[in-house]
């Protein structure tokens, strides 16, 4: 897959460990395929892209890694172990996800929304918390404080005390990805994470991303603006009609015939289109 | 802060502002000047306003407000300036709207008991007009176009410690006077006349003020306020009269208070919440020494409450982990279900129908009061030389335990469990991909409020007497659910005033007893079209109800940040 000039870059990225395996998931529903028997893997400090022209069945592979579907074949095992087809299960194994449709809690503060997200990494108890105890007092501290280190993290340590609904835009989705570091993932999942950004909230998110990265975080991104899954992933995954069309390097998956046919559709050789295509591919934003 | 009534659009207003005033200071010297008349033909009529030159309590408050209107208005005039702004004709556009209210219910009282208009004399008619004129004038003028800014002023801590006694005396005395008013009219009256005040208060900006000292001497508030709760029996000289409404009144609003961790916090609909205090009153009944206990053991005073907390609470859990894996209406459906099951079983534990538990519809009458320490709860007592009767004793019982419920809702609401309550009512999926246990914190919210009901239940069975299982019918539930929607829902303060409401409304009126729940539907009805957050609502919930209301967003975000966090969001 990879070829020999790439490979050092590539592995530099690695530290060998993987983190999530996907082996030879299929998933049907009644008669259709959705997902047809996809290999996939993550390690550590990696950023993965997920690609793939609308119905592909990137939602359901998505599904599928998240625990919320069990695989009609094949299975996901993620540090080691099965993942529980549950959502609760699945953040408490260490995998954190965002929503493609923001989805925070807006009534809330900033901060209070990175505490819920610590909420699963805490366990005081309702009677310490009613009697006061110094475990109650030992973990709201802590709780706030690596909220407000989160918050800094991302860069919204100022609005700590804004609600999540009056923030903007790129900074809701930023509060989104705090609040998922906020249960101490090994992975995590962002689902559009500049969907609806300007160019500059866009480059801001890229920074954000990497510097997730380098806390040794692996990541997986769903995207549809192209520059941005080039500019950011280590390997692409391009999905076309529920299969894997082809895995590697952004500059292999740019520029493999098939993804181009897949995303302009097949037809007599236009050369035209195939031009369009490359410059969407390196000018889109 | 409703939105202003724009029925003169602010040009018209404008020119019209001193006329208006005119009108209003005419209406109000008339409200000062009638009540030294007569009003009424009979002293029969609410109390006696017959006198010429002395006026009576009732015309007196009508003087009060005439009063506070000039000064209003005449402020609005000449006072200038100052560093905070005062709202004083919003205040006083308020007092207008009261004050008719006020002489309407007055004028409708004396001719309902006296049999006709014709009753009322010239000066009831004169003070009408009066309040008309006050109604209009205020109309007429232009409200300041700032809010007030009173909030932000600072007095020496002393003044603001005294200002909270002054204002929770005002509260004391207040309340031994209106539960002393016998006359469903005069009641009326008098709250009309309360609310009036408490309205001016708040638009011109005395109310903020006074929150935000509260805020700054929280404890000396939640101090004072128990100080005067625990003074109150010692204003009714005796009397079990009033005390037992006041006992009914604290547990409604305890079980009011445990419901209110339920749908005021994890936003769970319970419909069926009376069964749950009805659990606990059985089982205390039960394990009472009274002759028709089915039961022989009987353990003392302290066991007896944990274990109808116990009960209720593992009903909580049996009927909530199947059914909270549902949701919203559905949610309702089964509760209320389970409600309507409750009263049909204890019907039928009978001996006849099913084993003996609870004597049927007859139910365990003849429950003797609590010992505590050889404290006898049943007999009355005499501290400071002041009589204080049965029911105060189980007054003071009840207010230890509404303080405890209060306690556990705030502290709880206040933690990592609080948090996850408030996530999981705002967006349940996303709370769940975040971590947060929603199945099992949900059946904690409904555990927890069985828990306290059902401890309620244990006190209530003890104070009531006798227990039956038609006390425990649907209506009761409604009953609750309404007093945390009226008094806004997830508040500590709002729930109290609608639990105090709607307990001491229907006790006060029972002239009216026939059209209770029309009223009640009424009061539903506008609640929702216009305060759909309730009296005292939570800023959260409010926020909820005004999504679109991005000026009110501002507002309160300002506050959160002058206050720190979003901290039991209305507790108090």
């Amino acid at each position: 897959m990879t070829t020999a000039a790439d490979a050092p870059a590539v592995s530099a990225q690695h530290d060998g460990s993987t983190i999530l395996v996907a082996e030879n998931v299929t998933m049907r529903f009644g008669g259709l395929v959705a997902v047809d028997s996809v290999d996939f893997q993550v390690s550590k400090g990696e950023i993965m892209g997920l690609i793939g022209p609308n119905g592909a069945g990137k939602t359901t592979f998505f599904n599928c890694l998240t625990g919320l579907y069990i695989p009609t074949e094949g299975r996901v095992v993620f540090d080691g172990a099965v993942l529980p087809p549950k959502p609760r299960k699945v953040v408490i194994a260490g995998m954190a996800r965002t929503f493609q449709n923001i989805r925070l809690f807006g009534n809330m503060t900033a901060l209070e929304n990175v505490m819920v997200g610590r909420y699963c990494r805490t366990t005081t108890g309702p009677l310490t918390s009613i009697l006061r105890g110094p475990k109650f007092r030992r973990d709201e501290k802590a709780t706030a404080e690596r909220s407000q280190e989160l918050l800094d993290f991302v860069g919204l340590g100022g609005t700590a005390e804004h609600l999540a609904r009056n923030l903007s835009y790129g900074d809701q989705r930023r509060l989104e990805i705090a609040r998922a570091l906020g249960t101490d993932p090994k992975l995590l999942l962002l689902d559009e994470p500049t969907a609806g950004m300007n160019p500059q909230e866009t480059r801001q998110a890229e920074e954000l991303i990497f510097k997730i990265r380098d806390l040794g975080l692996a990541i997986v991104v769903i995207e549809h603006d192209m520059r941005f899954i080039f500019n950011l992933c280590d390997r692409v995954l391009c999905l076309v009609q529920g299969r894997a069309l082809i895995e590697g390097t952004p500059a292999e998956v740019q520029s493999d015939p098939r993804v181009i046919e897949a995303y302009i559709g097949t037809g007599p050789e236009d050369a035209a289109e195939l031009e369009a295509f490359e410059e969407e591919g390196q000018g889109n934003a | 802060m409703t939105p202003q009534s724009r029925l003169l659009n602010p040009e018209t207003q404008h020119r019209l502002h001193p006329t208006g005033r005119l009108i209003a200071l005419l209406g109000g010297l008339l409200l000062v000047v009638s009540p030294f008349l007569a009003w009424a033909y009979s002293s029969a009529a609410l109390d006696d306003m017959t006198v010429y030159g002395y006026p009576s309590p009732i015309q007196f408050f009508c003087l009060a407000l005439g009063v506070i209107l000039l000064g209003l208005v005449a402020a609005s005039w000449r006072v200038k300036g100052g560093r905070f702004q005062v709202g004083w004709v919003r205040g006083a556009k308020a007092a207008g709207t009261g004050v008719l209210i006020f002489m309407i219910l007055i004028i409708g009282v004396i001719a309902l008991e006296l049999g006709g208009l014709v009753n009322v004399l010239w000066g009831g008619w004169i003070a009408f007009l009066g309040a008309i004129a006050a109604f209009i004038g205020t109309r007429l003028m232009a409200a300041e176009d700032r809010l007030p800014t009173l909030e932000r002023a600072t007095l020496p801590a002393w003044l603001e410690i005294l200002a909270i006694a002054v204002v929770m005396g005002a509260v004391l005395f207040a309340a031994a006077y209106a539960l002393n008013l016998d006359d469903g009219g005069g009641f009326v009256i008098f709250l009309t006349f309360v609310g009036t005040v408490i309205a001016v208060m708040l638009r011109i900006g005395a109310m903020g003020w006074f929150s935000a000292v509260s805020r700054r001497h929280r404890q000396v508030l939640i101090l004072a306020a128990f100080v005067v709760a625990f003074a109150f029996p010692f204003t009714q000289q005796g009397s079990d009269a009033n005390m037992s409404i006041a006992t009914q009144v604290i547990i409604f609003a305890a079980t009011a208070m445990g419901l209110n961790i339920v749908v005021g916090l994890a936003g769970l609909l319970d419909l069926g919440y009376i069964a749950f205090l009805g659990a606990g009153a059985f089982t205390a009944a039960i394990l009472s020494e009274s002759a028709f206990s089915t039961v022989d053991w009987h353990p003392p005073f302290i066991v007896t409450i944990l274990i109808s907390g116990g009960v209720a609470a593992t009903l909580g859990l049996i009927i909530g982990s199947p059914t909270l894996r549902v949701s919203g209406d559905y949610l309702a459906i089964v509760t209320l279900a389970f409600g309507e099951i409750f009263r049909i079983t204890m019907n039928n534990l009978d001996g006849t129908d099913g084993p003996l538990l609870t004597n049927g519809s007859n139910g365990i009458p003849g429950i003797p009061g609590f010992n505590l320490f050889g404290f006898e709860f049943d007999d009355p007592h005499t501290v400071l030389g002041i009589p204080l009767g049965r029911f105060s004793n189980y007054y003071f019982l009840l207010l230890i335990f509404l303080a405890f419920v209060i306690l556990v809702f705030t502290r709880l609401n206040n933690s990592r469990i609080g948090r996850g309550w408030v996530a999981i009512r705002e967006d349940e999926k996303a709370a769940e991909a975040m971590g947060v246990n929603t199945f099992g914190l949900k059946l904690f919210a409904f555990a927890s409020g069985a828990f306290l009901a059902g401890m309620a239940g244990a006190i209530k069975a003890h104070a009531d007497i006798s227990v039956t299982p038609d006390q425990f019918v649907f209506l009761e539930s409604a009953f609750l659910l309404a007093a945390i929607v009226l008094g806004g829902m997830g508040t500590v303060l709002g729930v109290l005033v609608g639990a105090t409401l709607l307990k001491l409304l229907p006790e006060k009126l029972r002239f009216v007893s026939e059209y209770r729940l029309l009223a009640f539907g009424l009061l539903l009805i506008l609640m929702m079209r216009f305060r759909p957050e309730g009296l005292i609502p939570s800023q959260r919930r409010q926020l909820e109800f005004h999504e679109e209301d991005e000026e009110l967003a501002e507002r309160i975000e300002e506050e959160v940040e002058e206050t720190g966090a979003l901290k039991g969001a209305g507790a108090l």
